[in-house]
């Protein structure tokens, strides 16, 4: 299947600089959009049959990129699996992007960008050599930087992308110091000789830690997250999905690549510092998400705390991997693929239905929407899907992989080191309160955009969005519910990449489609479609009951109150006054601080109250060491007016310097 | 079959147990305030009156609003009819699952908190951001609580969890104790009861899942009570059936053993139910933001009672 | 019935031991006193049931001395001294509650990761007691670090001495002398202290330790 992936690939390289010809004309915008849904679907189906038929990887070779290399494709089941997760977002974003893209009112900045920002994630999954891995990244990142800038006449756009490219060069640069460390020993740059290769366990960790940190900033890991809030809400509402959903993923991908299959061996302690870092993210992305009142950032943090999840799951996979306990590192490392699977899903959704909601409104500040649940029905019930999906609640998609992973967690106490056992125990209940508090997080976007009264005119004449955003939508709602019911559908096909990957699958491939029992999780089971049926059929039951038993008898009437005479919409609960408890509980590790200013009796001011929090990321980390790079500038400049006399001493200096390395390492 | 029969026994039981359990909590509330206090069937009575009365929905109120009461309704139900209270034998006994369980009320308080915003009243918000921030640190302490039941019990699933604490030589271990403590501190704060919440008060300030659920009325409001009955229900049977699990009858054991098994279920929600009013008469409520210090001092506690566990096992 | 006498203990080691963390969680002079008199009688309950578990009847000396002095005498001293001085006002943390109780589990982990280690082939009993006891003196310890009041301070100081005492009952064999001593120890403190308060109170018309350092010059 590999090569007709890689024919497919070719139009949707050339649809983008097709587009150039006329723009802005209707045969561009169909020509991307249907174009690129149409191919993204082909591509999806290809990775989903070769996941479930082929078992052995295909590869092939293609003289492009430097003379003297050809550039190497693969396809095994772990690109087939993202392949399927990339091209199934990238199909949603782009037919939803048919009814979208109409309200763009510059669409030559995205239409040439859009098919060539997919078409580059697609060839980072294929890559089997760093050189094209490393080409294909950097294209992925730069097409999506063109992409945020396309919205440009927005404030703070431009800030958002300047730090976007900083962090992208950055990552890039770890992953290509990464790959150079992989490739020392031979010198072959090709993933085939990478694999083959013995690293010297301080060269491992060497390289364990530059691919994490390098594909950890992509995806958006605590405390290198600080640019995904900023930059992924800044695109227009299809690409936001896109990055959030589905580059994140990419990301993600890299780090399976490099930390499971390139390098191999993760020690377990490397295990137990993904599983310290992906619990923390998890917890501090969320709490940001429960303080933010832009619609869009808030699900950029919400990515945050999703990735921190994958990574947790990723971690407790190498930890029990590298203690032999093959059978739960699979259980484990197949929740972090299900989530993956399922954020694609609902955050894809969720970020749609805010773009519906930007395209209805014009706005995305919390504060001046309500009540569209009236207005916009099908894209309020779409929405409700998600954010239920995303709180895990039961019989939706979030659930099952929360599930799962809590089962992996479960298993932490089998352990055999303290600082894992230890671990386990916290990372269960940091997992518990990201949990939570995404529930608290998501009835609070849901309630104070949808429900309610409108906080301004532009909410109260809202219209429902076309049929092709919305039907995106309720494909996507649908999807939600479908893998949580039947999760099954998804693990089944995954089977095969756990083996591939860790040594162990989840489940088997022949027990029943009905009960999700992992024979790690020893017993314990979970059936989506009978949960689903017993609660409708409580639900019917209580309401054939309640419709024989009470009265049908209903009245309209004004809300009551408490009394208070017609509630008036500043009146009611605020997207930041609803956030104000947890603010108050975890004001020292969200840095909120709370000001009132009463006026003295007797001065007819009105009293003032503000209140603030802050990503400590920025104070911490971003900040000083953008003062040292710009320190260090400053003193490099210096270099520039030397002497000649002094700048040979420097070369003679560089000279000695370098041969007494040759001698010292020789 | 005879699952199947148990659990519809166990449907019904649950169902017609719940208020009569609220019932003695009050009136034991009353008794040892000095007060004679209301019959214990009173909410029996409170239920049916609010039944054959009209339901007023607020003009602005979506379908979001009308569908909760239903929905919560048969989520705890589920969640009551699941937990093993006279005899492990139930036919829906798969489905379980204590994370399963755990989600089930977190489904149930989210359609809830939701339903608290549809109206746009100041007092539906106050409820609903509050009752998301007592839940958001009791489900994190509810999950440690069963991290370290099943590490005891080597299972999630509840009938084998209270089979195992029924059967194998668990004795009192220190873990067990801090996990009983830390899910009674949970229940109080679920069930928004003293110190966490007062189930008795209808002023403005000082409620928390009162004001959510304000604006309900008629059958709706009915519904939402009795979910809050069956909620009580749920959390007293779930704490008998791992810390208590005596006198219940296993399966395929002789309807003698089923009897007993009733008996003694009866036994411990009575002495729960004791228990509960003493405790509300005797200590006050707290402040709103004391609550997140006593519940994250539940977390803390689910985690001492993992890592202690490590203790008496060895690391 | 071993098991039986074991687990009684660990019990009220472990009832010991989440008093600690009651102290912590005050805010109320009064309640931190009437919780540290709780501690208290576990404290004597634990040393009792040891004394009849050891069949060792010297340490029902202990448990009575713990009864009478640390649960009653003490607390209805502090109780005195506190309505003489009036000052009933809340428990003035340094940290906040929350953050404290945060920092008091992760030494109790501590405390066991160092116990286990050393004790790994003494019965379990005893690692658990010992862990049990580190854990009770390390929040003392935090407790006195955390408070600014003096009186709280003083209870987190006789918190401490709980702990030791939970230590020393535990491992059977312990001479008596080293009850007393510590429980003497804990008398002296506390008059000691006693005196101090009127000293500050005469001076600077408050037990805030605060402003002791503001007149030392360490803040302005």
């Amino acid at each position: 299947m590999l090569i007709p992936i890689l024919i497919a690939l070719v139009p949707l390289l050339a649809l983008g600089p097709a587009t150039l010809i006329a723009p802005r004309s209707a045969a561009a915008h169909w020509g991307v959009y249907a174009g690129t849904a149409a191919l993204s679907g082909l591509i999806a189906a290809a990775a989903l049959s070769h996941l479930l038929l082929e078992s052995s990887p295909q590869h092939a070779g293609l003289p492009i990129g430097l003379p003297w290399l050809t550039a190497r494709f693969r396809l095994d089941s772990l690109s087939a699996f993202f392949l399927l997760v990339v091209n199934g977002g990238a199909a949603a974003a782009a037919a939803y992007g048919i009814g979208y893209g109409r309200h763009e009112r510059e669409p030559e900045r995205v239409l040439p960008a859009f098919p060539l920002f997919i078409a580059a994630m697609n060839l980072t999954l294929l890559a089997d050599d760093a050189f094209s891995f490393l080409v294909s990244w950097e294209t992925m990142s730069l097409t999506s930087w063109v992409l945020v800038l396309a919205t440009h006449r927005e404030p703070d756009t431009l800030r958002a992308a300047q730090l976007y490219l900083i962090m992208a060069s950055g990552g890039t640069l770890l992953l290509l110091l990464a790959f150079g460390v992989l490739a020392q020993v031979t010198g072959g740059y090709d993933f085939d000789s990478i694999r083959t290769s013995a690293l010297t366990p301080g060269a491992a960790a060497l390289a364990l830690a530059l691919g994490f940190l390098g594909t950890g900033s992509k995806a958006g890991l605590v405390p290198l997250h600080a640019w995904l809030p900023l930059a992924h809400p800044a695109a227009p509402s299809h690409v936001s999905a896109l990055m959030s959903g589905v580059m994140t993923k990419v990301a993600l991908y890299g780090m399976v690549r490099i930390l499971f299959d390139l390098v191999g061996e993760v020690p377990w302690w490397w295990g137990g510092i993904m599983m310290a870092l992906g619990g923390a993210t998890a917890v501090i992305g969320v709490l940001f998400a429960t303080m933010e009142q832009d619609l869009k950032r808030l699900l950029a943090y919400s990515t945050v705390e999703n990735i921190g999840i994958v990574v947790t799951g990723l971690g407790l996979a190498a930890a029990f991997r590298d203690n032999g306990m093959n059978e739960i590192a699979g259980l484990a490392f197949a929740a972090a693929l299900l989530h993956i699977l399922n954020h694609a899903v609902f955050k894809s959704l969720l970020f749609l239905g805010a773009g519906a909601v930007a395209t209805a409104t014009g706005t995305r500040d919390l504060g001046r929407l309500g009540g569209l649940i009236g207005r916009m029905p099908q894209t309020a019930f779409a929405m409700l899907v998600g954010a239920g999906a995303i709180a895990a609640l039961p019989p939706l998609n979030g659930f099952v992989s929360e599930w799962l992973l809590f089962q992996a967690v479960l298993k932490g106490p089998l352990l055999p080191q303290w600082e894992l056992k230890i671990a386990a125990a916290v990372v269960a209940a940091l997992l518990a309160l990201a949990a939570a508090l995404a529930a608290s997080c998501f009835v609070r976007a849901f309630g104070i955009a949808f429900l309610g009264r409108p906080r301004s005119p532009e909410a109260a004449a809202a219209v429902e969005v076309e049929p092709a955003m919305r039907w995106t939508l309720l494909a996507l709602a649908a999807l939600c519910l479908l893998l949580g019911v039947l999760p099954m559908l998804a693990l089944t096909p995954m089977g095969r990449l756990g083996e591939a990957v860790i040594g162990a699958a989840a489940v088997r491939t022949d027990s029943s489609w009905l009960w999700l029992t992992p024979p790690a999780a020893g017993g314990n089971s979970y059936g989506g479609v009978i949960v689903l049926a017993v609660i409708a059929g409580f639900g019917v039951l209580t309401r054939i009951g309640i419709h024989n038993l009470a009265s049908r008898r209903l009245r309209r009437a004004a809300p009551w109150a408490c009394g208070f005479d017609a509630p008036v919409a500043p009146a009611q609960y605020s997207a930041s006054s609803f956030a104000q408890p947890l603010r108050r509980v975890f004001a020292s590790l969200v840095r909120a601080e709370e000001r009132v200013e009463m006026p003295e009796p007797g001065d007819l001011r009105a009293a003032r109250f503000a209140s603030s929090w802050r990503d400590a990321s920025w104070d911490l980390l971003y900040q000083p060491v953008g003062a040292a790079v710009g320190w260090l500038s400053l003193t490099l400049n210096q270099l520039q007016f030397l002497t000649i006399r002094k700048y040979l001493s420097l070369m003679f200096a560089a000279l000695v310097g370098l041969l007494f390395l040759v001698a010292v390492t020789q | 079959m005879t699952g199947v029969l148990t659990q519809l026994l166990q449907m019904m039981l649950v169902l017609g147990a719940a208020p009569l359990l609220t019932g003695v909590v009050r009136l034991a509330k009353a008794r040892l305030v000095g007060r004679r206090g209301p019959s214990p069937i009173q909410p029996y009575r409170d239920l049916l009156r609010l039944l054959r009365k009209e339901a007023v929905v607020a003009e602005n109120a979506s379908w979001l609003f009308r569908v909760t009461p239903y929905m919560v309704f048969a989520a705890l139900w589920l969640a009551a009819s699941l937990v093993p209270t006279f005899t492990t034998g139930l036919a829906l006994e798969p489905t379980a699952d204590l994370i399963a369980l755990v989600a089930l009320l977190a489904s149930a308080r989210f359609m809830t908190a939701l339903a608290g915003l549809d109206v746009g009243t100041s007092f539906g918000g106050i409820g609903s951001s509050r009752d998301m921030m007592i839940a958001s640190l009791a489900e994190p302490a509810m999950l440690l609580v069963i991290f370290t039941v099943s590490i005891v019990a080597g299972s999630t699933a509840l009938a084998e969890v209270a089979h195992h604490m029924r059967e194998a030589e668990v004795g009192l271990r220190v873990s067990l104790a801090m996990a009983l403590v830390a899910l009674i501190m949970v229940a109080l704060a679920e069930n928004a009861r003293i110190p966490v919440d007062n189930p008795a008060t209808h002023l403005e300030l000082t409620m928390v899942h009162e004001a959510m659920v304000l604006e309900y009325s008629g059958r709706h409001l009915a519904l939402i009570e009795a979910a809050g009955m069956l909620k009580l229900l749920f959390f007293l049977s779930l704490i008998a059936c791992i810390f208590a699990p005596w006198g219940m009858a296993g399966p395929g054991e002789p309807p003698a053993a089923a009897a007993v098994g009733l008996l003694a279920w009866g036994g411990k929600l009575l002495l729960g139910a004791g228990a509960l009013a003493l405790l509300e008469t005797s200590i006050a409520k707290m402040r709103v933001f004391r609550v997140s210090e006593f519940l994250a001092g539940a977390l803390l506690l689910g985690v001492l009672a993992v890592i202690f566990l490590y203790v008496s096992r060895g690391l | 019935m071993k098991d039986l006498y074991f687990d009684t203990a660990h019990m009220l080691g472990t009832a010991v031991l989440l008093l600690s963390f009651a102290l912590l969680f005050q805010r109320r002079i009064s309640g931190v006193i009437n919780t540290f008199a709780l501690q208290a009688t576990m404290l004597a309950l634990a040393a009792a049931w040891q004394a009849f578990v050891q069949d060792a009847p010297h340490l029902y000396v202990t448990a009575l001395v713990a009864l009478l002095f640390k649960a009653v005498a003490i607390p209805v001293a502090l109780h005195r001294i506190v309505r003489l001085l009036m000052i009933h006002r809340t428990v003035e943390t340094a940290l906040s509650i929350g953050l404290t109780m945060v920092v008091g589990v992760a030494l109790v982990t501590l405390a066991i990761l160092l116990v286990l280690p050393v004790t790994s082939d003494s019965a379990a009993l005893t690692r658990e007691n010992l862990a049990l006891a580190l854990s009770v003196v390390l929040l003392g310890l935090l407790m006195m670090i955390t408070r600014r009041n003096a009186v709280t301070q003083v209870i987190g100081f006789m918190s401490l001495e709980n702990g030791l005492i939970l230590a020393a009952i535990g491992v059977s064999g312990m001479p008596l002398v080293v009850e007393m001593s510590v429980a003497f120890a804990v008398m002296v403190a506390f008059i000691i202290f006693g005196i101090f308060f009127f000293q500050i109170r005469e001076r600077f018309d408050t037990l805030d330790l605060h402003y002791l350092e503001s007149f030392r010059g360490e803040r302005s």
